[in-house]
């Protein structure tokens, strides 16, 4: 079965030529020389004001990086990415670190306010929100604004830039960073440690649900720049934070390297709900220009009973190699990934999860839809493991897509592990699991097949969206309707 | 940079100085003797595939293969002889049998007679014969990926056999090859099979494997097959090879338009096995249908590797794979369906499922979906769990024994592979065979 007509029109309207956030602000930016040398993570580690052993971990990151292989496993095809033309720190000239939102330069404020990200805190109490997001600005290699900071405080939660958190809570940093994703991950991850700038660091203390939204809106804006951000979030025992991430880059002929990684803990009872809308430049309709976004995420369910949930909408960038995974280590502790992959124009997506049991009664859930236009790739490449003691461990896989025109391809790789009995997996990748039940019912009520596949899977897919924000929802509110009729495994 | 130097394992240096010392002497000097040193040289560069070869992640043959033992020679007559005498599973059959023993075709031994439209063709001969043209046209063409086993068994092939069906033919017997290993020396063996089969043919063919228990010998058999368009097929392979043999296989198979082709193995005894079913589907509306039921026990490692390519449209192809699993066995499952841009109205379901009967057992599953055509219906589904505690609890609360509830439980679930299979005599003998290594397990669990 071909895809309907619907569908079509709506991944018609965010085609890459659509693409809304292509601006770019012109700044006086403060750059390190092009190139990576031990001389540019000294200036880097310098330009922060970081402490001496933060220094060394760089150091020790960029050495081993210089012996390691970049990854050719993922189904991509790129031109190798010259290190050496990037430039690794970018930031707007500003007086001195900026202490209230008057002392930005107002053309940030002013792309921000493009974007549709207000960082005032009156205008956003003002505006017709009801709900309150607190937000971390970071603008190509810095951070430039976090609200709501105050009234964090008093919950005790910290929300802060990680460059901040590492002068104002070493120790934290210090226990934690590096603990989830090592510094010898992978290649992308390695050279992340090495050159981060900035990104958003919380803590979230004992017992206490975090009192509204945390996001961090990173903006791509110089030329020729990668973008390293380095985000770390530590839920206590039995508390909740509900996290959003959200991306764009101007409109370039050229690549530009996106090398993120995120490492979230939980302790007992805590749950941590991360959830990104990633829609950074994704080139033009020839493949020119876009992000390379490589990107490592993983979560670690340290304590008994944790919980991490992972929610992506993806549509932006020219190459997406991006797994957040799930280390489920505590006893009954649990990992979810929901995601939908739309591509477009020439964008390649390689994207997936790992839920690695290692716990008893751990259980997993992973949703993925894919959806392929143009001349672009789509890939799922996931991986559920289950470790000799993880005795009664659980999941359950679907993972469906859907291919529009006859130029793209859509691909499923899962690789499932079991290494003990009691564990239970299941994988399937079809449409044909919609009840012939719901399927006899909705016939029943006049509506015809095709109409009530749609109304049927439009249930499921948002389900999967409703796992996002109130505030996410907008961005991703134009997927919403899509079905996915004519979906193949 | 300095020079990269290549670190052969025990193993591979082994098969180099096998492959030295052998290759002056083996069959088809002259024109086969390039391709022979052509997929040598493929080997040597590539060397046994470990798991940082994605094909081979779960199958790690440089560290599974602890040695290379010598080619086996071409049997003496009373090796023959005592060949003869050997009981099959499959005796029951009446079939017409060709048989090879330690990788050789051996005439005296097979069927007297062929039936109409059937030639064979012994590849001893063949090898060194120009004149057998059909042979030297189709050798190497089922597959053109290059296959690390394929390679290998390229560069040391010295016997098996050619089976032409010419067209039309419809043989209302099975055709049953036979491959055994007779001997007390550990030997590897490098038979291929080539079968070429014309439009509108009609038959089923029965490969059986038979070898000593406690020796552990190689095998790497490859069997090619041509089938045209509009014919219908129908293979078994059923291997029983020896516990510690180590049993790699490659079936490669072109298939034309309208023709259905229906292949299904099961493993039960070798200590180290991997299946490679690499199909073609490269005329219009064919249908394929591959099937198979693992059952593994102690150590035994068993993998079944499929890439079913979709290159013409309105083709289907289903698969359905078991394994059981006990002890410490480990079971591998990749199964790969591949949808050329061209292949549009395809329809492939594929499925591995698989029981664990100890904590010590492993299973990994790896099915994969390649789709460039954007009007197909393909899905893949993969279980992996223990027995379901409920059902065993009913049969057993119906006074059932635990060990024969499992087995129940246990013939059902393999049963269901079985099922595919459209000769009735031999499903009755595929059912015996899981009947007795359930018996074997019952008897090993109280």
């Amino acid at each position: 079965m071909a895809a309907v007509q619907d569908t079509i029109d709506q991944v018609k309207a965010i085609d890459v030529d659509q693409y809304k956030y292509g601006f770019s602000t012109e700044l006086e930016v403060d750059k390190a020389p092009i190139g990576l040398s031990e001389d540019i993570v000294r200036l880097i580690s310098a330009k922060k004001n970081e402490p001496e052993w933060m220094l060394e971990w760089r150091l020790d990151a960029y050495r081993r990086w210089l012996t390691m292989r970049e990854p050719e496993w993922a189904r991509l095809d790129y031109p190798k990415i010259d290190f050496n033309e990037i430039y690794y720190y970018a930031a707007p000239k500003m007086n001195a670190a900026p202490q209230t939102l008057d002392d930005v330069d107002p053309a940030i404020l002013e792309t921000y306010k493009k974007l549709g990200i207000p960082l005032r805190e009156q205008e956003i109490l003002a505006g017709v929100q009801t709900s309150k997001v607190a937000v971390d600005a970071v603008f190509d290699s810095v951070s430039v604004a976090t609200t709501f900071k105050a009234e964090l405080a008093k919950a005790g939660v910290i929300f802060c830039s990680i460059s901040e958190a590492m002068r104002e809570h070493p120790d934290l940093v210090r226990k934690y960073l590096g603990t989830v994703v090592p510094v010898t991950d992978n290649y992308y991850a390695t050279l992340n440690c090495a050159v981060f700038t900035d990104g958003s660091f919380v803590y979230i203390p004992k017992g206490v649900r975090c009192p509204m939204e945390l996001s961090t809106y990173f903006r791509i804006n110089e030329r020729n720049t990668g973008q390293f951000e380095r985000t770390l979030i530590i839920a206590e025992e039995g508390s909740y934070v509900s996290y959003l991430e959200g991306c764009t880059a101007p409109q370039r002929d050229e690549n530009q390297l996106h090398a993120a990684v995120v490492e979230l803990i939980t302790h007992d009872d805590a749950e941590i709900k991360y959830s990104t809308v990633q829609n950074w430049y994704p080139g033009d309709k020839d493949g020119k220009g876009g992000i390379y976004n490589f990107v490592t995420k993983r979560g670690d369910c340290r304590g008994k009973n944790s919980k991490i949930s992972w929610t992506q909408v993806e549509t932006g960038s020219a190459i997406t190699w991006k797994y957040p995974s799930c280390i489920l280590r505590g006893e009954g502790s649990r990992g979810e990934f929901y995601s939908i992959a739309v591509s477009n124009g020439r964008q390649q997506v390689d994207s997936g999860t790992k839920m690695i049991h290692l716990g008893k009664n751990t259980t997993s859930r992973i949703i993925s839809k894919g959806i392929s236009a143009g001349h672009s790739q789509n890939t799922y490449r996931g991986q559920v493991s289950a470790h000799r003691k993880a005795t009664n461990a659980r999941n359950f896989t679907n993972c469906d897509s859907l291919l529009i025109g006859d130029q793209c391809g859509a691909h499923t790789v899962p690789y499932m592990e079991a290494n003990n009995a009691s564990a239970i997996f299941e994988h399937e990748a079809t449409t044909s699991k919609i009840s012939e039940d719901q399927m006899f019912y909705c016939q029943q009520r006049g509506l015809d097949a095709e109409e009530a596949t749609a109304l049927i899977v439009n249930g499921f897919v948002k389900d999967v969206l409703q796992q996002l924000p109130m505030e996410f929802a907008v961005e991703a509110q134009k997927l919403i309707s899509i079905s996915l009729e004519g979906s193949v495994g | 940079m300095s020079a990269v130097t290549i670190i052969r394992s025990k193993t591979e240096q082994a098969i180099l100085a096998l492959f030295a010392k052998h290759k002056d002497q083996l069959q088809g000097q002259g024109s086969f003797g390039s391709q022979r040193a052509k997929a040598f040289a493929s080997f040597e560069q590539t060397g046994l595939p470990h798991r940082r070869i994605e094909a081979w992640h779960y199958t790690d043959l440089r560290s599974l293969l602890r040695e290379a033992p010598p080619l086996a020679a071409k049997p003496a007559s009373h090796v023959v002889q005592r060949a003869a005498e050997k009981n099959w599973s499959t005796d029951q059959i009446d079939a017409t049998r060709l048989m090879l023993v330690n990788g050789f075709y051996d005439e005296s031994i097979s069927s007297f007679t062929m039936p109409q439209g059937v030639k064979v063709t012994d590849v001893y001969k063949a090898l060194s014969d120009p004149s057998s043209k059909n042979f030297h046209d189709h050798i190497g063409q089922a597959t053109q990926s290059s296959d690390p086993l394929i390679e290998l068994n390229t560069a040391f092939m010295n016997g098996g056999v050619v089976i032409e069906i010419a067209s039309g033919t419809k043989l209302d017997k099975p055709l049953e090859l036979r491959c055994l290993v007779e001997g007390i020396d550990p030997v590897s063996m490098h038979a291929r099979i080539l079968v070429i089969a014309g439009d509108d043919t009609e038959f089923t063919l029965i490969e059986s494997h038979q070898g000593p228990d406690a020796l552990s010998y190689q095998v790497n058999n490859v069997v090619e097959l041509f089938l045209g368009n509009n014919a219908h097929v129908h293979h078994v392979r059923l291997n029983q090879s020896g516990n510690y043999a180590v049993d790699l296989s490659t079936l490669a198979a072109v298939v034309g338009a309208e023709t259905s082709f229906n292949t299904f193995h099961m493993v039960n005894k070798p200590g180290i096995a991997r299946h490679q079913v690499f199909v073609k589907m490269q005329g219009e509306g064919a249908h394929l249908s591959v099937n198979g039921v693992n059952m593994l026990n102690g150590t035994q490692h068993a993998d079944t590797t499929l890439a079913i390519d979709h290159a013409a449209p309105a083709c289907t192809s289903r698969e359905l794979f078991k394994t059981i699993l006990d002890a410490q066995a480990t079971g591998v499952f990749q199964g790969k369906i591949m949808v050329k841009q061209i292949a549009q109205k395809t329809d492939g379901k594929m499925m591995s499922q698989a029981v664990l009967l100890s904590d010590d057992a492993k299973m990994n599953n790896k099915p994969e979906l390649e789709i460039f055509a954007d009007d197909v219906v393909c899905g893949h589904g993969a279980t992996c769990g223990a027995l379901d505690e409920d059902l065993l609890f009913y049969l057993m609360a119906r006074g059932l024994p635990k060990a024969e509830a499992e087995a129940l439980m246990l013939a059902a679930f393999a049963g269901e592979a079985i099922e595919t299979v459209e000769n009735e005599d031999l499903r009755a003998i595929l059912e015996a065979v899981v009947g007795d290594w359930l018996g074997q397990r019952a008897h090993h669990v109280e």
